[in-house]
């Protein structure tokens, strides 16, 4: 060809600049495949071995998920995560969109407000964790306060009953995260082009039936990613629990993550811990792929 | 100032072949468009001149210098982009040296370098703004500028003027073709504007699917396309393009046109030899709309012009001329006429059909018939 | 008539607007209560806490819950407060955020203004480890820290965090360099500015906002982490949050309320003020971390 008459060869410092860019991006790149995939396939053979204090590498079969689900702590870890899951997820999108759709009706002071609904996301999980507890202390706090109003016979004792004590992790954790779904819808409810909402005005809908049937219809990215990352933040939970109950009474209030870190790390369990961590993996994949999925195809098909 | 050459250069991106086989060559001096409607390859092309797109296989020359090799800042050329491409960070004076500091010219020359090229496109009182405190126009100057500035072997234009609004690209335009003759510079200016390509270029090359349709000087190419998308894509209202037979009528070639009233025929003036193997077959028959005119002036006599009185659908008046719009052999005809003589829609009125310059095209390969 | 009308319309809408503002004001009582709740504890006495109540106000005034927790609260069987801590987190914090910010400045301008083939594919694979829940690299990265020998130290935590941080950091740079043109890198390559220079002169002078908000947000999550923080570190080691939470929990003597929540907001200053200073900037990482992770 005729390229053969001019010089094929690059000079040094071009070929180093063209290969510069993969260069760049290859450290990271080598993180992620030996610090995530490798770590996650490391787990998963550990998954499969009877590893306890220390890690063995011989393969046992299934093992520790036949002795995970015969677990009822396991069990109750599992049931735990769909009561507050759900329960989170609910009620931060129910507070959110509420607080949302308030802060959207051209008012004072917006800015201010939704400052106070937004900062808890700046306080780790600890911290609400620790403020929650003394708040819900069973005999100074919540229930303290509400008998000196004069309802003398007012019981709030979640935080040490087995039976509730899931239900306060709820409550402070939709405290932390809804002001962040407010952000979100506020988001998406400004990037509403507003001549929809004069055409629909224009047709003689009503404020509400505007909202109902044609700008919160039209929230539906902002509902998914929303959901995507309460259900993200429900799974990995571990810091709120941690901070306001231990896990406890007993372990009423566990969840899979501080289920995995009590017998990966405190029990020597090591095989069970990696059972565990591989089903939160599974969890998570399981609601966001799916989710993701739709969302993506939704978007290809316009 | 230097010549560019493009040999078998093609492009293909995973499994779509965005350039085939491409060959291009210019003088030294010489302004040289690349159009088509988007996705045609011409930016592409462009890119591949450029440097920062690496062709499949084939060549580029710039000055008889094979640059293939080269990277984008050792080829000695400058572009101008379709956003501008400037610095939002740095001042108009900055953005114009930013080029000779990264090739180490000293600081006084630059200094110098910078105030002349912003003499030529009057932005002196700009130099020391940012680019966002500047209109699109003189965004637009400042660009020009910094590819003046580096005084290359070739300037690259990517459809500098298509954010402009209308007026404005026509003074812009105006003003490319002034520095071109002042500069003596060869250009190569990518745009999807047929007025554009036909009021700047000295050559152009029009572009589809990766191809080159033809390339030519504009009038050439104007008067002469090689197929019909060169047909259709070039000129404002687009050539009419009407679906003819081809029959002999007392030793003349003619083509037989139908309407709602009737069939006439208008005999073919020229073209013998390409059209003698289509008689009794269809044809396209291609015929701008300058070259239906008004009848009924009494200049018909003896001219190659015929007059046919037709049933007007559509007026459309745009100042200097009038278009008509008519129905013949299903297609719409567009005609061009003087304001003055236009009727009025849904009447009748004369028409005078120029066939001189009419063009025919094969309807399967839908390449212009030529003589054997 | 026309009166009427007026009266009519006005009337419903200024009860509507009352009921927004007070549900809006309601609304941030509930999220402005614990922080209340919080403060005032942490400067009364035990014996106020013990006979009042939650929302009640000091009677007055003590630092003293607060210089316990800052120098002598005990924290499992270290006695010293949490001053140690509090310096532990700073001295693994700012060096993994500069880290991991500088990293991911680089990635998202390879991945918009240098894209080669495939480079989609692992902008796609990267932005996966957004997502993993961190319990399931815990083992291994617990044994690998042991073989490097930064096990329970502060390099130790700043790898971990600067290495589970690059997916969010790369995506910030990206997505903000996504909407730089193009043309701006191929211009300056036509200049004659290479992969360096470009960053530096033309790249990175855009970039304020985008550091802004990586900067902060990378200093909130690895701030406010707890799960590295107690499984990759022990003793005097360990960051405020472990700290605050071994503080909280510690079950010998007497229950100090008015310590904990002092030690409670200690461990939420930095984050606190960052919201305060720069607020804008913390919603918008919130907000751009999620749109696309």
């Amino acid at each position: 060809m005729s390229s053969a008459a001019s010089p094929a060869f690059k000079r040094l410092g071009d070929v180093v600049e063209q290969a510069l860019p993969k260069l760049v991006l290859g450290p990271t790149l080598l993180a992620s495949l030996v610090f995530v995939y490798g770590f996650i396939l490391w787990t998963g053979w550990l998954s499969f071995t009877e590893s306890r204090m220390l890690p063995r590498y011989e393969l046992a079969g299934l093992v520790q998920y036949i002795s995970l689900f015969q677990n009822d702590r396991w069990w109750v870890a599992l049931t735990n995560l769909a009561v507050f899951g759900s329960l989170f997820i609910l009620v931060c999108l129910a507070v959110g969109l509420l607080m949302a759709v308030l802060l959207d009706q051209r008012i004072r002071a917006e800015g201010a407000l939704r400052s106070i609904y937004l900062y808890p996301m700046a306080l780790s999980f600890i911290v609400t964790g620790t403020a929650w507890k003394w708040i819900l202390n069973p005999s100074l706090g919540l229930e303290r306060l509400v008998q000196q109003m004069g309802f003398t016979d007012f019981t709030f004792d979640w935080l040490v009953n087995p039976d509730m004590s899931i239900y306060t992790v709820v409550i402070a954790g939709a405290w932390q995260s809804s002001g962040f779904v407010m952000a979100l819808f506020l988001a998406g409810l400004r990037g509403i082009d507003e001549s929809i909402i004069k055409a629909a005005q224009v047709d003689g809908a009503s404020m509400p039936r505007i909202y109902l049937s044609i700008v919160i219809p039209s929230l539906r990215p902002v509902f998914l990613s929303a959901i995507i990352i309460l259900a993200h933040i429900a799974i990995k939970s571990f810091d709120l629990v941690m901070a306001l109950t231990g896990g406890g009474p007993g372990f009423s209030s566990d969840l899979p993550a501080t289920f995995m870190y009590a017998f990966g790390f405190t029990r020597n369990q090591i095989g069970l811990g990696a059972a565990s961590a591989m089903m939160m993996l599974f969890t998570v994949a399981a609601v966001v792929v799916p989710l993701m999925y739709s969302e993506l195809r939704r978007q290809r098909h316009g | 100032m230097a010549s560019l050459e493009v040999r078998n250069v093609r492009r293909v991106f995973g499994s779509t072949e965005v350039l085939k086989d491409i060959n291009l060559s210019i003088d030294s001096g010489d302004f040289l468009i690349l159009v088509g409607p988007s996705g045609c390859g011409k930016s592409t092309l462009l890119n591949i001149i450029a440097g920062l797109d690496t062709p499949t296989s084939g060549d580029v020359l710039i000055g008889d210098q094979v640059v293939n090799h080269l990277s984008p800042k050792d080829r000695d050329i400058a572009m101008v982009f379709q956003s501008y491409a400037l610095y939002p960070t740095m001042s108009v004076r900055k953005n114009i040296s930013f080029g000779l500091e990264m090739r180490g010219v000293p600081k006084e020359e630059r200094a110098k370098t910078v105030n002349r090229v912003a003499k030529i496109l009057q932005i002196e009182h700009l130099l020391d703004r940012k680019p966002s405190q500047l209109s699109g126009g003189q965004r637009q100057r400042v660009a020009m500028g910094r590819a003046i500035a580096r005084d290359p072997a070739l300037f690259l234009f990517d459809e500098p003027l298509s954010n402009l609004d209308a007026k404005l690209r026509v003074e812009m335009r105006m003003e490319i073709k002034l520095l071109h003759e002042r500069l003596k510079a060869t250009i190569v200016y990518v745009t999807h504007d047929q007025i554009e390509a036909m009021t700047l270029g000295s050559r152009i090359a029009v572009m589809h699917g990766g191809e080159i349709r033809q390339f030519g000087p504009p009038q050439e190419i104007y008067d002469e396309p090689a197929d019909l998308f060169v047909a259709g894509f070039i000129g404002s209202p687009s050539m009419n393009f009407i679906r003819t037979e081809v029959v002999e009528r007392g030793g003349d070639i003619a083509v037989q046109l139908k309407t709602a009233s009737g069939a006439f025929a208008l005999s073919v003036p020229g073209q013998q030899a390409a059209l003698r193997p289509w008689i009794g077959k269809s044809v396209i028959l291609g015929l701008r709309p300058e070259q239906i005119s008004a009848g009924g002036n009494g200049q018909t006599a003896g001219s190659k012009v015929q007059e046919q009185r037709l049933t007007i659908d559509l007026v459309e008046p745009t100042g200097p001329d009038t278009l008509l719009f008519t129905q013949i052999s299903d297609a719409t005809v567009c005609a061009r006429v003087r304001p003055e003589h236009a009727c009025r829609a849904g009447e009748t009125m004369a028409l005078a059909f120029d066939l001189s310059k009419a063009v025919f095209f094969d309807p399967q390969s839908e390449k212009r018939l030529r003589a054997p | 008539m026309a009166e009427h009308a007026e009266v009519r319309t006005a009337g419903p809408r200024l009860l509507g607007r009352a009921v927004i503002y007070a549900l809006l004001i309601l609304l941030a009582m509930y999220y402005l209560a614990p922080l209340f709740v919080m403060v005032s504890t942490s400067v009364k006495t035990l014996d106020e806490i013990r006979a009042g109540n939650l929302i009640a106000l000091p009677a007055e005034i003590t630092l003293s819950a607060w210089a316990k927790a800052w120098s002598s609260a005990c924290t499992g069987v270290d006695c010293s407060g949490l001053r140690g801590n509090f310096w532990n987190s700073v001295s693994f914090v700012v060096p993994a955020v500069l880290i991991s910010t500088l990293i991911g400045a680089f990635n998202g301008y390879v991945l918009t203004m240098w894209r080669f083939r495939g480079s989609d594919l692992l902008f796609t694979l990267l932005m996966i480890g957004c997502f993993i829940p961190f319990q399931v690299v815990l083992l291994p990265m617990a044994q690998t820290l042991g073989w490097l020998g930064i096990a329970n130290s502060t390099t130790g935590l700043v790898f971990v965090h600067v290495v589970y941080g690059l997916a969010f950091t790369t995506l910030f740079f990206r997505n903000f360099y996504v909407s730089v043109p193009q043309e701006m890198t191929k211009a300056a390559r036509i200049d004659g500015a290479g992969f360096f220079r470009i960053f530096w002169r033309i790249i990175l002078p855009l970039s304020p906002p985008i550091i802004t908000v990586t900067v902060i947000w990378q200093f909130t999550q690895i701030w406010n982490d707890f799960l590295f923080g107690v499984v990759f570190s022990s003793g005097e080691r360990q960051p405020i949050t472990v700290a605050l939470n071994n503080l909280v929990n510690t079950s010998t003597g007497v229950k100090e309320y008015n310590v904990d929540m002092a030690a409670a907001i200690i461990a939420a200053l930095p984050t606190l003020l960052v919201y305060v200073v720069a607020g804008k900037y913390f919603v918008r990482g919130l907000t751009a971390g999620s749109v696309k992770g």
